[in-house]
């Protein structure tokens, strides 16, 4: 199948726009083809996971030889922003992050602001930043932002890895294939929850649940049966757990989200019956993470970044209480949200019983193993569901816990029941 | 000679051997990518070296880091030779193009089941070929 291009697009291909444009869009043909695209879509914004574990030497050497070419020629079409990056230079020393590290860091923040990239060092940017519209089509770069955004906000954008998000941003561009087409944002697999969400957690549990019966980037859940309405926040931990754990990246949560005020919205044919999810399966998905009675080496709020309400509410139950000696607590956030945490003293309040809260990361992008093999971290807490499919590979225990669970893991040392 | 047909792929026609497995697969998730094995204990190749191996999986999983990852995996000679899936999500095919690795899905029947570990194949991306050489049933 042939892709259509625009002239300008071909111009592009011709180089009559610069080397960093060409590169881009050749990138971007060959995404095209592989998944049929008839065209290219413009967008609006590009959202580009930059942490220097993922590029590695190869990815930063690509970002700096395109930070080399003439700036009108290297200089990004449509905003583009950044996932977290692979360290808070304000904390790297006390996590056992090394000055290679760092200083490769500071290779890739250079080039890519070379670019024109805000480095907004966040994975909650639909939260923090520019939450999109109805119907743009974007180019975001975490799986967990482009659910969000094509399900809660209905806009349009496939998931957009680092070199691709960034061509994105470079063309103004990006293949139409995947979910900026209507025939693949329609329902595939039906759900009913029965359970009672009661924490954040929960809701993580319930798209780890989902994301696991689907797994395929290709199908699209619909699910119906929800008895409360979830803020932004629970549908932020929804949508992450589910991308995580089946590569989700659209869900119809019907009479909630953009494009599912009614189930015909959404639905052409019959759909299979619906899977029934209840109490019990939530508490099998904790279940099968548990260590209780053991002891807690790092509690982590993060993955994704907390809000600054989520971050007020840890403050709160932080008050007037200790991390133990042996337990790290660690809490990342956004740049900007760690800057108002900070003004609205709620960093002090956190400090003062012995957590810290990173900026611009989210832990499992910031050389996990290493940390952990500094840090002789081994068995890790926490309320994200996402976290916890992750960090396995890296050399972690994880375990899933409630806010408040995770909390008392964090002042008592050991994971409680 | 067993010829399986696939949708058209990409990067370079590569030969090599086969590590199959029923499984999922993530570079970030998935694997140690200093030591070039398959870390993550629940994985069905966990302790495997990739390094070499045609991988010969369901479908990806997870996020969107083995896009960038890929292409330093090959340039410090740490990659797999080849990825083959039932079917792929944008985040491998989008990786597999910035490295040049070859890559290919959508073929007729469960290519887990079409291909065993040990086989010699060689994939043809641009024709949508893949071609078993030998079976390792076959010895020899």
């Amino acid at each position: 199948m042939t892709i259509t291009l625009s002239d300008e697009a071909k111009a592009m291909r011709a180089g009559a726009f610069g080397e960093a444009r060409r590169l881009a869009i050749e990138h971007q043909i060959a995404v095209g083809r592989f998944f049929d695209a008839p065209d290219f879509v413009p967008v609006t914004q590009a959202h580009v996971m930059g942490d220097t574990e993922s590029l590695g030497e190869a990815g930063v050497a690509y970002v700096e030889r395109l930070a080399a070419m003439p700036q009108a020629e290297r200089r990004t079409r449509v905003p583009t922003i950044t996932d977290p990056r692979g360290l808070d230079f304000a904390a790297y020393r006390r996590l056992g992050q090394t000055e290679a590290m760092a200083a490769l860091e500071r290779r890739a923040a250079r080039a890519l602001e070379a670019l024109g990239v805000l480095m907004t060092n966040t994975c909650i940017n639909y939260q923090t930043v520019l939450p999109p519209t109805r119907g743009e089509h974007l180019a975001m770069g975490d799986t967990g932002v482009a659910i969000y955004c094509n399900s809660v906000f209905g806009a349009r954008t496939n998931f957009e890895g680092g070199p691709s998000a960034l061509a994105a941003g470079l063309t103004g561009l990006t293949p139409r294939y995947g979910y900026h087409l209507d025939r693949h944002r329609r329902a595939t697999k039906s759900f009913v929850v029965e359970a009672d969400l009661k924490d954040l957690a929960d809701w993580g549990a319930l798209g780890a649940l989902i994301g696991r019966t689907c797994n395929s980037y290709w199908e699209v859940p619909l699910i119906e049966g929800i008895a409360r309405t979830p803020g932004s926040d629970a549908l932020k931990q929804l949508g992450a757990a589910m991308a995580s754990f089946g590569s989700t990246a659209l869900f119809h949560l019907v009479g909630l989200t953009a494009e599912a005020r009614t189930r015909d919205d959404v639905t052409d044919s019959p759909l299979p019956a619906p899977i029934v999810i209840r109490d019990s399966d939530i508490a099998g998905l904790y279940a099968r993470y548990d260590a209780t009675g053991e002891r807690a080496d790092v509690v982590v709020f993060s993955a994704p970044q907390l809000s600054l309400i989520e971050i007020d509410d840890l403050a709160r139950r932080l008050d007037g209480r200790r991390v133990h000696a042996e337990t790290t607590l660690l809490i990342a956030t956004s740049p900007e949200n760690k800057a108002a945490a900070d003004r609205m003293g709620l960093t002090g309040r956190i400090e003062e019983a012995g957590g810290i809260v990173l900026e611009g990361v989210c832990f499992y992008q910031s050389y996990a193993r290493e940390m952990a093999q500094a840090m002789g971290w081994h068995r890790l807490v926490t309320p994200s569901a996402k976290l916890v499919n992750i960090i396995g590979g890296y050399g972690f225990a994880p375990t899933l816990r409630t806010v408040d669970q995770c909390v008392e893991a964090a002042v008592s040392g050991r994971i409680v029941a | 000679m067993t010829r399986l047909k696939a949708h058209p792929g990409i990067g370079p026609e590569v030969r090599g051997l086969a590590l199959v497995a029923r499984d999922d697969f993530s570079a970030r998730y998935d694997l140690d990518r200093v030591q070039g094995v398959f870390s993550r204990q629940s994985h069905a190749l966990f302790g495997q070296s990739y390094v070499g191996r045609i991988l010969v999986l369901n479908t990806a999983k997870g996020g969107v880091a083995s896009a960038w990852m890929l292409r330093d995996m090959v340039e410090r000679g740490l990659a797999p030779a080849g990825l083959l899936f039932n079917r792929v999500n944008p985040i491998l095919a989008q990786g597999a193009v910035f490295a040049n690795l070859p890559l290919m899905d959508r073929f007729e029947g469960d290519v887990t089941d079409l291909i065993a570990s040990g086989d010699e194949i060689v994939l043809d991306p641009a024709g949508g070929i893949v071609t078993i050489l030998r079976r390792v049933a076959e010895g020899g």
